[in-house]
């Protein structure tokens, strides 16, 4: 096991190094001189001169890229051109809000799409699980913002039961609907597997010899049915990781929301390029750590997985 | 699609009704200029903000303009840059995959690590990255969606070559003389197109979202340009007062990836009843 961790830890280098170099070119080709950005257009030529020194961008681009791998290793993402505030600052007041309303919408969207799930295969509610499969073919087919729009529409608008966008200093008021928004393409998706799940394990070998030795049926359904039918689950909440994080730039600017996404949104729409720079790095650098401790669970739940070295 | 598959396709009613309502998207959507009863971009303030009326079936938005002629007319930007784009992923996957998977060694595993990169990046952020740095406009955001979306169809176009290979009647053909380019054209890509299929249209529902997404927050589609993503967010300020701005362009959009997601399910089941699409393989 520890082989097969260190393994999968060693082949994570050379893909942040590709992040670090992809966010560096992307944020080198930026059409326009970026001194200019940061300083205005109304400054002598020496200034300019001087900031971009500062800035190193007098330095040929190996150097440049050298410079940039050395401050990002020394968790050093440069400040913004606005504000003048370190990125890693702002990104460690905002990250905590993307967290609190990603961890909330995982929360709902495992919860109640086992419970939707698991009602569903136990047949007594027959339409529930006819509309198990429309409802996850919705769920993946509605845009995050639109959906959004509409809970904002008939929760606050016509009901005038939650408020419609804001921080509300963390009110759980606040939060409902953003959660709600983000979960639900995953909630669907999470119903219509575990359905088949308990569908499909409910008629295997094991389960019927655990039936027949005289097992609880209490027994059968936590020890031997749940924990097989919600392996698929586990599938998805890892895999749906990077939804919450692209979801939640898009859930946050909506609903006014706080956190890294909409910062993102707004420091494009500002061209704070240092900004973009750190926040994007960072939310990637996440996402290859999350897909990393995914895998390796995988190899927990499953040995054959070690065996390979991981599949994927 | 032949014999067996042809018809497991078109027995499928869900699939037939998702063909359906596609077609009818890009029907109306083309014929737009023909159909509308009002050019999308003709501002008449007299009419503003009218509710949903027989002359207008979807009311009009601030500037009189007609919101039904604008989705019909967003629906060629839509559909037109999602084919585009999802166009430039496949050759770009076609080339790089069948490159990993053919001549293998270094190649393989240079490619394959770009690959990985691009998927490190949660997809919807790359676009954003790519579209804050280019300029803006329709051009440049089929092409980066097309560039985002490669990784996924080199690998899948990887693994099939891989498999083909070394099958016998590849060998043979090969030991009767035929060069690369022909193995390659004549007898290994054949074999991979039934499962390309499926993933360039399950993405395509995949893309038009993404485009949406992307001109919803301003950095896709300009207005005055009219683009479902760009509609749905000029509408958020009048929800209280005309809340037909925002949901008809996003009831078509969601339509029409639906529709998208029914027919590439169908065309699955039809070809390949195994294959298991994941979210990853779109890499959307």
């Amino acid at each position: 096991m520890i082989k097969f961790v260190l393994r999968r830890i060693i082949l994570l280098v050379p893909i942040l190094l590709g992040v670090v170099t992809v966010t560096f070119i992307l944020m080198y080709v930026i059409p326009g001189d970026p001194v200019l950005a940061l300083v205005g257009e109304r400054y002598d030529e020496e200034t300019l001169e001087a900031k971009r020194r500062e800035l190193g961008l007098d330095q040929p681009l190996f150097k440049q890229y050298l410079g940039y791998l050395g401050r990002v290793s020394r968790m050093d993402l440069g400040r913004s051109f606005i504000t003048g505030r370190p990125v890693t600052e702002s990104i460690a007041e905002r990250f905590p809000r993307t967290l609190t309303l990603a961890l909330s919408a995982m929360l709902l969207a495992v919860s109640g799409g086992i419970l939707a799930g698991a009602l569903a295969a136990w047949g007594r509610f027959p339409w529930l699980g006819r509309s198990m499969m429309t409802l996850s073919l919705v769920g993946v087919s509605i845009p995050v913002f639109w959906l959004g729009l509409l809970l904002i529409f008939l929760f606050s608008i016509k009901l005038s039961l939650l408020p419609p966008s804001g921080y509300g200093g963390g009110s759980w008021r606040y939060l409902i609907l953003p959660a709600i928004t983000l979960s639900f393409a995953s909630l669907a998706t999470i119903a219509r597997v575990t359905r088949s799940g308990f569908l499909d394990t409910g008629g295997e070998d094991f389960v019927r010899t655990a039936r027949a030795k005289g097992l609880g049926e209490s027994k059968v359904l936590g020890k031997h049915i749940l924990r097989n039918a919600l392996i698929p689950v586990v599938t998805i909440v890892g895999t749906d990781f990077g939804s919450y994080l692209s979801g939640s730039v898009l859930t946050e600017s909506i609903f006014g929301w706080p956190g890294l996404g909409r910062f993102i949104v707004q420091a494009i729409l500002k061209r704070d390029f240092p900004v973009i720079q750190g926040s994007i790095l960072f939310m990637a650098v996440l996402f290859v750590i999350v897909n990393l401790l995914v895998d390796l669970s995988y190899g927990i739940i499953d040995p054959r997985v070690r065996r390979m070295g991981g599949a994927s | 699609m032949r014999g067996r598959g042809r018809a497991v396709f078109f027995r499928r009613i869900p699939a037939l009704a998702g063909l359906s309502i596609l077609a009818l998207v890009i029907i109306l959507s083309l014929l737009s200029p023909l159909l509308s009863t009002a050019p999308p971009e003709e501002i008449d303030l007299d009419r503003s903000l009218q509710p949903p009326s027989r002359e207008h079936p979807f009311g009009t938005d601030p500037f009189g303009r007609d919101v039904l002629s604008r989705v019909m007319a967003g629906g060629r930007v839509s559909l037109g840059v999602g084919f585009m784009a999802r166009t430039i992923s496949l050759l770009i996957g076609l080339l790089l995959g069948t490159l990993a998977g053919y001549v293998g060694g270094r190649v393989d595993s240079v490619i394959m690590r770009l690959a990985d990169i691009t998927f490190a990046f949660p997809t919807l952020l790359l676009l954003i990255a790519i579209m804050a740095v280019v300029s803006p406009g329709v051009v440049s955001l089929f092409v980066a969606l097309g560039v985002v979306g490669w990784a996924a169809l080199a690998r899948l176009v990887r693994a099939q070559v891989m498999a083909v290979r070394e099958r016998d009647y590849v060998r043979a053909a090969r030991a009767s003389g035929a060069g690369h380019l022909k193995l390659i054209t004549r007898y290994i890509l054949p074999q991979c197109l039934s499962p390309l299929v499926v993933v360039y249209t399950l993405g395509l529902g995949m893309t038009i979202m993404a485009e949406a997404s992307i001109s919803f927050l301003g950095l896709g589609v300009r207005p005055p340009a009219p683009s479902w993503g760009a509609m749905i967010s000029g509408g958020i300020a009048f929800m209280r007062t005309a809340p037909w701005l925002t949901l008809f362009p996003g009831l078509v959009l969601t339509v029409t990836v639906c529709s998208l997601n029914l027919v590439g399910d169908g065309l699955r089941d039809a070809l390949d009843p195994r294959m298991v699409v994941g979210k990853r393989d779109l890499s959307l």
